[in-house]
């Protein structure tokens, strides 16, 4: 098997699951009880903390753990647009977000909010005029990934962070895709809250975190109880959170010498790509990209397809294709950077690892090569293209 | 999700390709959807069809909607292809994920819209067949899922 599908979802560490099995095991204890067995699992916590904090530049305090990236991005917006609420009613974020960014904004704006969806540019970024020019009095958030998990574009955080700490905005950003993949820090970049999830980064699903910034005032998400400074109650996930630690501090440790080879590979294979398949090109941008992002449009031929092929050859991928999400629409990030539908339907994303290897890489390319062909030859599309010539 | 049948199918489809002079072609659906179908009919002076081609941009359910598509109404007489409807291409698939429903009506359309072509073609009315829509996924879009 090829796994070429890294942004869902990466394979969990051994050194993650090694550091984590004593939690499920021996060191059951629940950390808020008095006795050694507890305070075992209470330090383990605080070490997790720790690293992450240490990882953003960010103090310990400031690391809330969650269940997730959904649960941080859900959190962070809600309970800042409740907090606010005295001051404005106005949020800001962007075309390109996650659902669980969007979907949230439109919770909010059924209660009374407004939000401004900046568009992107053909690469994927945000404009910066055009989020000073949507700023407004009332504005009380900004909330801007960090790295597009489609496309892989990498977005201006920091000077979307000191546009937002110019006019006393707070900065959100889902860094879900990015975390342990970019340096990033939170005092250099001006980000207020910032969510997480261990599972893209070779740590447990199900453990996430959000960084608040000490001194910004967010009410709690779940009540009942101390823990995480009584903000999110709840005994706490140990060994998702030893996990999500090991994780981070795997991350920090290989970054420079892992994403290195995540480029290479990645550039690699959007070269042949590009160079040896007609009528396809690469959607984000080229140099503003996560090191493992490869991302596709190929005429004539639909998304699914392709992937229900590639598996068939033992390779995983993903799709921007309407009959990968669900919907009868494709993804709103390719459309919003201008794509037309079907080549929205055509699309393609492979994300790699650095333990994929250059070999797999050509055999993934040849395959594709292969499916390409045969899709195009039994597409209507792609039979009118020839006959007539016009894309 | 899906079924062995409707995988069989995608994986070796059934009747792919073209008909020159074709008694009758019909292409529906459209791009924006992700679903585009084109059937070629072959009909004989007695009505019956020696053979049919299609051509599918689409995903896989799609692919397979047509293909079985094809192979209902392959050898049958105008009459009895009007029969094949999308839950009988459903029902020789061994069933559809629910989202995926609108391919087997692309393929009863399709089948429509090729006869619709050939009694046009030869300006004859096929008791039973009316206009078909020429893109039957415009009011499907607006289903919540």
């Amino acid at each position: 098997m090829i796994y070429l599908d890294n942004a869902a979802t990466t394979k969990t560490a051994p050194e993650v699951v090694e550091a984590m099995l004593p939690y499920f095991t021996e060191n059951y204890g629940n950390p808020s009880t008095i006795y050694s067995l507890g305070s075992t699992s209470k330090q383990a916590i605080n070490k997790a903390r720790q690293t992450i904090a240490d990882s953003l530049g960010a103090k310990a305090e400031e690391i809330y753990f969650t269940a997730g990236g959904s649960e941080s991005d859900n959190w962070a917006i809600k309970a800042a647009a409740e907090a606010y609420e005295s001051k404005g009613r106005h949020i800001i974020t962007s075309k390109i977000e996650h659902h669980a960014v969007l979907h949230t904004c439109q919770y909010l704006e059924k209660r009374g909010y407004e939000v401004t969806y900046l568009n992107v540019d053909r690469n994927g970024i945000v404009d910066l005029e055009e989020l000073k020019a949507a700023i407004r009095p009332d504005t009380i958030l900004i909330s801007i990934m960090f790295a597009n998990n489609e496309i892989g574009t990498i977005e201006p955080i920091k000077e979307i962070g000191a546009v937002a700490k110019e006019h006393g905005i707070l900065f959100h950003t889902d860094a879900v895709q990015a975390f342990g993949q970019v340096p990033i820090n939170v005092d250099e970049m001006h980000i207020d809250m910032l969510s997480s999830s261990a599972h893209k980064l070779n740590g447990p699903k199900g453990i996430g975190f959000l960084y608040i910034r000490k001194g910004v005032k967010i009410r709690s998400f779940v009540h009942g109880g101390a823990q995480e400074r009584s903000r999110r109650a709840g005994t706490e996930n140990v060994p998702g959170i030893v996990g999500f630690g090991a994780a981070v501090e795997r991350a920090m440790r290989t970054m420079e010498e892992r994403t290195k080879k995540e480029i290479e590979l990645r550039d690699y294979l959007i070269h042949r790509l590009e160079t040896e398949i007609d009528h396809c090109w690469l959607n984000g941008d080229r140099t503003r990209r996560l090191p493992n992002n490869v991302n596709f449009s190929f005429l004539f031929v639909e998304g699914e397809s392709m992937l229900i092929m590639l598996d068939m050859k033992g390779i995983c991928a993903s799709s921007g294709s309407a009959c990968t999400s669900g919907s009868l629409d494709p993804s709103h990030v390719l459309l919003a950077i201008g794509l037309k539908h079907e080549e929205a339907h055509g699309s393609l994303r492979l994300t790699l690892s650095a333990e994929n290897t250059r070999e797999e890489m050509d055999f993934v390319v040849d395959n594709i090569k292969a499916i390409v062909k045969r899709l195009r030859s039994m597409s209507p599309l792609y039979e009118d293209y020839l006959k007539t010539g016009k894309l | 999700m899906y079924s062995e049948k409707v995988m069989d199918h995608f994986q070796h489809p059934r009747n792919v390709g073209e008909i020159e002079n074709a008694s009758g072609v019909g292409t529906v659906g459209n791009a924006k959807c992700g679903d585009i179908m084109r059937m070629f009919l072959d009909i004989d002076e007695n009505g019956i069809i020696q053979d049919v081609k299609f051509k599918t941009f689409g995903c896989g359910a799609a692919v397979a909607t047509s293909s079985m598509a094809t192979e209902l109404v392959k050898g049958k007489s105008i009459q009895e292809a009007l029969q094949v409807t999308n839950k009988a291409v459903m029902e020789a698939l061994d069933g559809l994920p629910p989202v995926k429903v609108h391919c087997s009506l692309l393929a009863e359309e399709a089948i429509h819209a090729a006869l619709w072509d050939y009694a046009q073609k030869n300006g004859i009315e096929i008791e039973g067949l009316s206009k078909p829509k020429s893109d039957i996924s415009e009011g499907e879009e607006e289903e919540d899922y």
